[in-house]
């Protein structure tokens, strides 16, 4: 697709014959499992990880929206009772609405997408794309990952412990002081933030490793302007990792400080702000948005160059419109907060800003559709999240500008069409694109191909639903409900009851995903080593499905066929 | 104890006249003026439930929003023969959701312009941006399917279209940026203020104090009970409104004593934070009487869905009554002359903490802004100067 094509022979001569027992020698269980120093298998953890955690904040979602089903509480206060061990206050029911929203956020951003897209598909597919045997510093590697799991269970059990007007932490995935400090007692929101600095310096040593390995480690003649677009789009993701978690890492030390020694850096009684915190949260929050969809955009690049048999329109542009969204990101942070009192000059500089990103986004929207145009399309399961994630991803993004303008924004302020905006890039973007590289890459990485109807009915109830669950939140924010609140005004019962309908409807796509999942990994065909045919020209389809415990002992040779 | 508490507040905030404010006026003096309640269910939204009867205690605005009115709005006539402030009736669709699928209908100045700015430039951009996009990828999943066209293209550059697709959005976004700008400059730049609020977040209700008039309250929301007996809508009525006068400049100056909230009216499109440590400023101005609803919007703890916010539009003259009956003077009467005014209602201030409110120390005829301070209110706490 980049022009890339391995001269497959050199190397799999190589693995045919004396290389091959040292290539698949794999260790014992445990030694292979929780000591390893291998990218696959490291990918593979973190793929079983994300997929856990995904499960775990999607059934979250799925209580959220039977609670708002319908106006009025419902069940709070019972799961509350249930959760908690004794007859829970209507206060405490309210708080574990918090708990729960918090909980969705955090464990989706941190915990799945994350996890599932840098450490999933990154660890598994970079080192192979790029031509070299593994990542730069394996154990690194495994430290990243085994960092996750304790991070998640903190998290996890401070839903048990007291943070408040109940149990657990119910301060949003934003965690704003004063609410997480003064407002929120107890060991929860500490746990919480405990769970955030493990999982952020998790992520801080994987950017590393990625940056290490991607500018050290390419094989003869894999060039910058070589590289897979997915690749590109790791390297990108991994510098703003590296810049980005630092600040986040600062400010919820301060948070911590300010909770339990006596500091007052958010404090206004003690001379701090705020609205310092929300600065420092979202000089890394809205890097941590393009976190999550530029590996996604690479994804997506690869997928619709395979399936159009075609190379990718307009490589370099492409290359360096991920960039300029990377740097763009980190100067529109403001724009999370037109509410908080900016002044003038302040809005309209995050105004403008803001709406110059809709220009290299726009031009990857356009550089895909002109990737298809000429080409021969194919349409299996991977091919159709790639088309569905550049729709919706398109209509999340032109919410996006609309709430760029802080004039407008005024109205929009933390209503739902702001969840209907972050839903329709996230959910319909990020998660479309990690399911169409996880049809792309099964095969390659279980060695048995997913079951293609199972796949396309998964897509079809999938993307049926979440358009029924999420569009009409455009409606409810357009009326100005607000977010975050488990019970509403009558008016927007309609819609809100709508929108559970669709998480229904989405929850049965689901259940194709999983039986596709098992039914495949036990009773998929064999997978070959290119199921995909001549589109699909990056170097892990030169190698078998699934590749060799350790591939590319001898470094591949790129093909000076580049022509960009 | 706490529902008593609320009834008695809005007793005071309703039934201004001295006998309602009295307290336990079987029959409420404002009903006098109005036609019995009707029968007629004026469900507040859709899905709502019914009005019931009517309810004890001289709480019940007037019934009178009947469905063959054309917008149910309070007619001069009605207000003029209103004596008391607080006795606008929520309207279906104004001020409030009903359900529909677009904005809110806008009653402010900027409201309007962002209205159109939103209704008549960004809509339709994106929606025909989004077509646009649908359009091509449908056509080439259709032309270029495998079977309609085996032989890939090896075309990977198009320099002229790559730059017609950088410049095209380059030019959309100016254009939207023009009238984007404006707005933003209009909102900071309002007209002198008639009129300043201090409203003041609190875990979970808000607290606002009227500085040149020396006029306090403290608003809770109604219970689901309160709210239908009064034919508000749910979690979005409240026992004290705020009260301001129709077509006045009002300058909001917004803080908290605890946690982050945000105080914003929908329908004025007005929205800012409320910063424990800071006070923010926004400003609106309502060009019609009526009921409007806003909401907390700044996730602030367990009862952030429960701190709603209602402001009510009235005549100049029905202003100056609910001033001097809630102990309060208009900026530049003489204190003395108000004094009868208020020491004849002792109880008008049901519900609040401190029922004889000091007048405002030095109300400084025609000053409308007044340096930021708890003036006139004992705060004890916080109160936000910075």
């Amino acid at each position: 697709m980049t022009d890339t094509t391995a001269n497959a022979s050199h190397f799999e001569a190589a693995h045919a014959d004396a290389h091959h027992h040292d290539a698949d020698h794999k260790p014992g269980f445990f030694a292979r499992w929780f000591m390893s120093t291998n990218h696959k298998d490291i990918g593979t953890l973190y793929l079983i990880f994300a997929i856990v955690a995904g499960i775990l904040g999607g059934l979250i979602s799925g209580l959220m929206r039977l609670e708002l089903a319908e106006p009025g509480i419902q069940y709070l206060q019972s799961w509350a009772s249930t959760m908690g061990g004794s007859a829970a206050t209507f206060d405490e029911g309210l708080h574990l609405w918090n708990v729960l929203i918090t909980a969705h956020g955090l464990i989706m951003v941190f915990f799945m997408v994350m996890p599932a897209m840098i450490g999933g598909f990154g660890n598994w597919f970079v080192p192979i794309m790029i031509g070299a045997p593994d990542m730069a510093f394996p154990r690194m590697n495994n430290i990243s990952f085994w960092l996750l799991p304790p991070s998640f269970l903190l998290l996890l059990g401070s839903a048990f412990v007291p943070g408040g007007a109940g149990d657990g932490a119910g301060v949003g995935w934003t965690v704003y002081p004063t609410l997480s400090t003064s407002g929120a007692t107890g060991p929860a929101v500490d746990m919480a933030i405990f769970s955030l600095h493990m999982a952020g310096a998790s992520s801080i040593l994987g950017a590393i490793n990625f940056i290490t390995t991607i500018f050290n480690m390419r094989a003869p003649g894999m060039t910058l302007h070589k590289m897979p677009l997915f690749v590109w789009s790791i390297l990108v993701t991994a510098f703003l990792l590296l810049l980005a978690l630092p600040v986040l890492a600062g400010a919820i030390t301060m948070l911590l400080t300010d909770r339990n020694f006596g500091t007052h850096f958010f404090d206004p009684a003690g001379g701090g702000d705020p609205l310092l915190y929300q600065h420092l949260f979202w000089f890394f929050g809205h890097p941590e948005v393009y976190i999550m969809i530029l590996p996604g955009f690479g994804m997506v690049s690869q997928i619709i160059a395979t399936f159009s048999r075609k190379p990718v329109f307009g490589y370099l542009g492409m290359a360096y419109a991920m960039v300029a969204i990377g740097v763009i990101g980190f100067v529109v942070w403001a724009h999370h907060m037109f509410a908080v009192g900016l002044d003038v000059n302040t809005k309209m500089y995050f105004t403008a800003a803001t709406m110059v990103i809709a220009v290299p986004t726009g031009i990857k929207i356009f550089s895909w559709i002109a990737t298809m145009w000429g080409g021969s399309l194919s349409f299996p399961t991977p091919m159709l999240w790639a088309l569905g994630f550049i729709f919706m991803f398109t209509v999340g993004g032109v919410t996006g500008v609309v709430l760029a303008n802080g004039g407008v924004d005024t109205y929009f302020h933390d209503t739902y069409y702001v969840v209907a905006h972050f839903h329709y890039v996230l959910s319909l973007g990020a998660v479309f694109s990690l399911f169409a590289g996880f049809y792309y890459w099964f095969g390659k990485m279980s060695g048995r191909q997913y079951n293609e109807l199972l796949g396309q009915l998964h897509f079809w109830i999938f993307f049926i639903g979440v358009n029924i669950l999420f569009f009409p939140m455009h409606f409810l924010g357009m009326e100005n409900m607000q977010r975050r609140v488990p019970d509403y005004s009558d008016a927007f019962a309609h819609w809100n009851e709508v929108a559970s309908i669709g998480y229904a409807v989405m929850g049965v796509g689901m259940i194709f995903f999983f039986v596709n999942v098992f039914w495949s990994m036990f009773a998929g065909k064999k997978a070959p080593a290119n199921p995909w045919g001549e589109g699909a020209t990056t170097l892990e389809w030169t190698l078998s499905s699934p590749p060799p415990f350790h591939q590319f002992e001898t470094l591949p040779v790129i093909d000076d066929r580049g022509h960009h | 104890m706490n529902t008593l508490l609320k009834i008695m507040a809005a007793a005071a905030a309703l039934g201004l006249a001295p006998a309602a404010a009295s307290g336990q006026a079987p029959a409420p003096a404002p009903a006098a003026t109005q036609p019995v309640p009707s029968a007629t269910p004026a469900a507040p939204a859709p899905g709502g439930a019914a009005p019931t009867a009517t309810p004890p205690g001289g709480a019940q605005p007037q019934d009178v929003s009947s469905p063959d009115v054309t917008a149910a709005t309070p007619t001069d006539q009605q207000v003029a023969q209103s004596t008391a402030a607080s006795q606008a009736v929520p309207e279906p669709g104004i001020g409030q959701p009903d359900g529909r699928m677009h904005l809110q209908d806008q009653f402010s100045p900027i409201g309007v312009e962002a209205a159109w700015f939103h209704n008549w430039i960004l809509l339709p951009a994106i929606t025909v941006i989004s077509l646009f996009v649908l359009a091509l990828l449908l056509w080439v999943i259709v032309r270029y399917r495998r079977s309609a066209n085996p032989t890939p293209s090896r075309t990977t550059h198009n320099t002229l279209l790559e730059v017609v697709w950088t410049l095209v959005p380059v030019l959309i976004l100016v254009l939207i940026a023009i009238p984007s700008i404006r707005l933003l400059a209009n909102q900071y730049d309002p007209p002198r203020a008639d009129l300043t609020i201090k409203a003041i977040g609190n875990q979970w209700y808000w607290e606002y104090e009227y500085p040149d008039h020396g006029v306090q309250l403290v608003s809770n929301v109604l219970s689901d009970e309160d709210a239908r007996r009064r034919n508000e809508p749910r979690l979005l009525g409240v026992d004290q409104r705020v009260v301001v006068p129709v077509g006045a400049t009002v300058k909001v100056l917004v803080t908290s004593n605890d946690v982050v909230h945000s105080w914003g009216i929908p329908a004025f499109w007005a929205k800012i934070d409320a910063v424990p440590g800071r006070v923010n400023e926004t400003w609106f101005r309502a060009d019609r009487p009526g009921l409007y609803y806003g909401q907390c919007f700044e996730l602030c703890g367990a009862r952030h869905a429960y701190m709603p916010i209602a402001v009510e539009v009235v005549s100049q003259a029905q202003f100056a009554a609910w001033v001097a009956a809630n102990g309060g003077q208009m900026p530049g009467v003489r204190p003395a002359a108000a004094a009868p005014a208020a020491a004849g209602q002792p109880g008008i201030t049901a519900g609040q903490s401190d029922p004889a409110t000091p007048a405002p120390p030095a109300v400084t005829p025609g000053t409308t802004t007044p340096p930021v301070s708890n003036q006139g209110a004992p705060n004890t706490r916080q109160g936000g100067s910075h």
